[in-house]
């Protein structure tokens, strides 16, 4: 029992501190990959390429002075940022990192938790982070970050919808609720997204929209609201924010390379290595190297598409994605019907 | 819109390949410090006021340059020369402080134009950037050239430049 505690404790750690890895780096490569694609170089001072800039930023913010306004709500203020970092954390539990490993005769599973609803924790947890960004535009007491705080709730309420048929589309496939066990069964080449491509252009496009990001960054909106629900914020703070919407973008790449794009499992690997150990370690590269694809691509559409205006994004969401995302399900029940598989 | 372009995709994915295509370009950007573009032949930088092949100051304190200075960056201010000063300075008069400020000079090399000892000119040194804005003002220390470290000005000191200070609206820039 001692030794389940260490071995799952050792696997959080080792989770939390990939996650957080992955984020600083995320935040350097957001600005290498801005400046290629506008033929610049971009940071390359601190270090060599400028490798050390996400440790001399964190020192930058530590260093920043806190300020915390008069007329805010303080406790709510100071709570904010936390619910965001917290919830961006704990979305990396359910994610199977890899299949398993055989270490002296006992069986060690890559994955924190499977627990059997494995997705609908997943959003839940997700819509919980809305939270952090409504509470801490609210108790700024500024109406930028209120509107800006208004903007990401009625965003996310809006693209979880249709995100939530997709879902229930691929879930009707699949047949199951645990993140594992949809890994698994993605076997070969039986990747989800060809079953399931409508849904996956949904997920993606909602993901994007739930992680605020670029073109749907509209919580932020520089050139609208200053910096949206983070105006009043300062300091590391403001880093939580900041850095929450990276292991965010880190966590929904996981999830798409997992529900979409076969997670863990190498195509037709098992037929040429037969070390079960290898074979965990290599699927746990080969999943991260797609979620680093996925990252890429984050950040490759952001400096690519300008941003929706409001009722745009909102048209997008209600009009279209969710009478899509509607008839995708549809569209998968007959499709199943026909090919027998339900009566 | 037809219905394709509505769907807004293929317009996305051809974004998308634009921006990719920039990804792996050629980059413009010159890293200053370590590397330097390359400056035209009469790139006007910081100046220099030249001495004399002696190696005494040309500049007479005229006050020409002060005068042709569209910034009013120069200022100077003149003394006459002692005995024992001769390899010093090359005529009776000569400017004991002499400073441009370096934050109003917009590099025009007009100063240069009207010079008529052929005693300032304009280099291709970038003026250094600092802290405060005191240190921006540039005396004699700097500008005059080291005595053992001769500046070369001989790319704007052309044949053909000197030529055409020989038409007479120029007749008082004679070298001695």
């Amino acid at each position: 029992m001692a030794s389940y505690i260490l071995y799952k404790l050792i696997l959080v750690i080792v989770v939390f501190s990939v996650s957080l890895l992955v984020a600083m780096y995320s935040t350097y490569a957001e600005r290498k990959i801005a400046a290629f694609l506008q033929d610049r170089i971009g940071p390359n001072r601190a270090g060599p390429f400028g490798i050390l800039q996400p440790l001399a930023d964190g020192v930058k913010m530590f260093m920043k002075e806190e300020i915390i306004p008069d007329v805010s709500n303080k406790w709510l203020f100071i709570l904010g940022p936390c619910i965001a970092m917290m919830t961006a954390c704990m979305t990396g539990v359910v994610i199977p990192w890899g299949d398993k490993l055989l270490i002296g005769g006992r069986e060690y599973s890559l994955q924190i938790t499977d627990i059997n609803i494995g997705i609908l924790y997943l959003l839940g947890v997700v819509s919980i982070g809305v939270y952090g960004i409504m509470i801490g535009g609210w108790a700024s007491n500024n109406k930028y970050s209120l509107l800006g705080a208004i903007r990401a709730s009625s965003q996310m309420i809006s693209y979880e919808l249709a995100m939530g048929f997709a879902i229930i589309a691929l879930v009707m496939h699949t047949g199951t609720l645990s993140v594992k066990e949809i890994a698994q069964m993605q076997n070969g080449w039986h990747w989800n997204i060809f079953y399931q491509p409508l849904g996956f252009l949904i997920f993606i496009i909602c993901a994007f929209a739930e992680t605020n990001r670029a073109p749907f960054d509209l919580a932020e909106c520089e050139s609208e609201l200053i910096g949206g629900y983070h105006t009043e914020f300062s300091s590391m703070k403001l880093g939580f924010y900041l850095f929450a919407e990276y292991i965010n973008m880190f966590i929904s790449s996981a999830v798409i390379s997992t529900l979409y794009f076969g997670g863990y499992n190498i195509p037709f690997a098992d037929h040429f290595i037969h070390n079960g150990n290898v074979l965990s370690v290599l699927g746990t590269l080969f999943l991260f190297a797609k979620i680093f694809f996925f990252i890429f691509f984050f950040m490759w559409v952001r400096w690519t598409l300008p941003r929706f205006r409001y009722d745009q994004l909102m048209n997008l969401g209600w009009k279209i994605l969710i009478p899509l995302s509607l008839a995708n399900v549809a569209l998968t029940g007959i499709l199943m019907y026909l090919t027998g598989r339900i009566h | 819109m037809t219905l394709v372009e509505r769907l807004y995709l293929p317009a996305i994915l051809h974004g998308l390949r634009i921006t990719v295509r920039h990804f792996f370009k050629k980059k413009v950007t010159i890293k200053y410090p370590e590397e330097k573009r390359e400056f035209s032949k009469v790139y006007r930088g910081q100046h220099v006021l030249k001495r004399d092949e002696n190696g005494a100051e040309r500049c007479t304190a005229c006050g020409l340059c002060a005068v042709a200075c569209p910034a009013e960056a120069i200022t100077m201010v003149a003394a006459e020369r002692k005995k024992g000063e001769e390899k010093l300075y090359r005529e009776e008069k000569y400017a004991s402080v002499y400073e441009i400020n370096m934050l109003r000079c917009i590099f025009c090399g007009l100063c240069e134009d009207a010079c008529p000892k052929e005693a300032i000119f304009l280099t291709d040194r970038i003026t250094p950037s600092t802290f405060q804005r005191g240190e921006l003002v540039f005396g004699k220390d700097i500008l005059v050239e080291p005595s053992d470290k001769p500046i070369d000005i001989s790319a704007r000191q052309t044949k053909e430049v000197l030529d055409f200070k020989k038409h007479k609206e120029f007749s008082h820039n004679k070298l001695l």
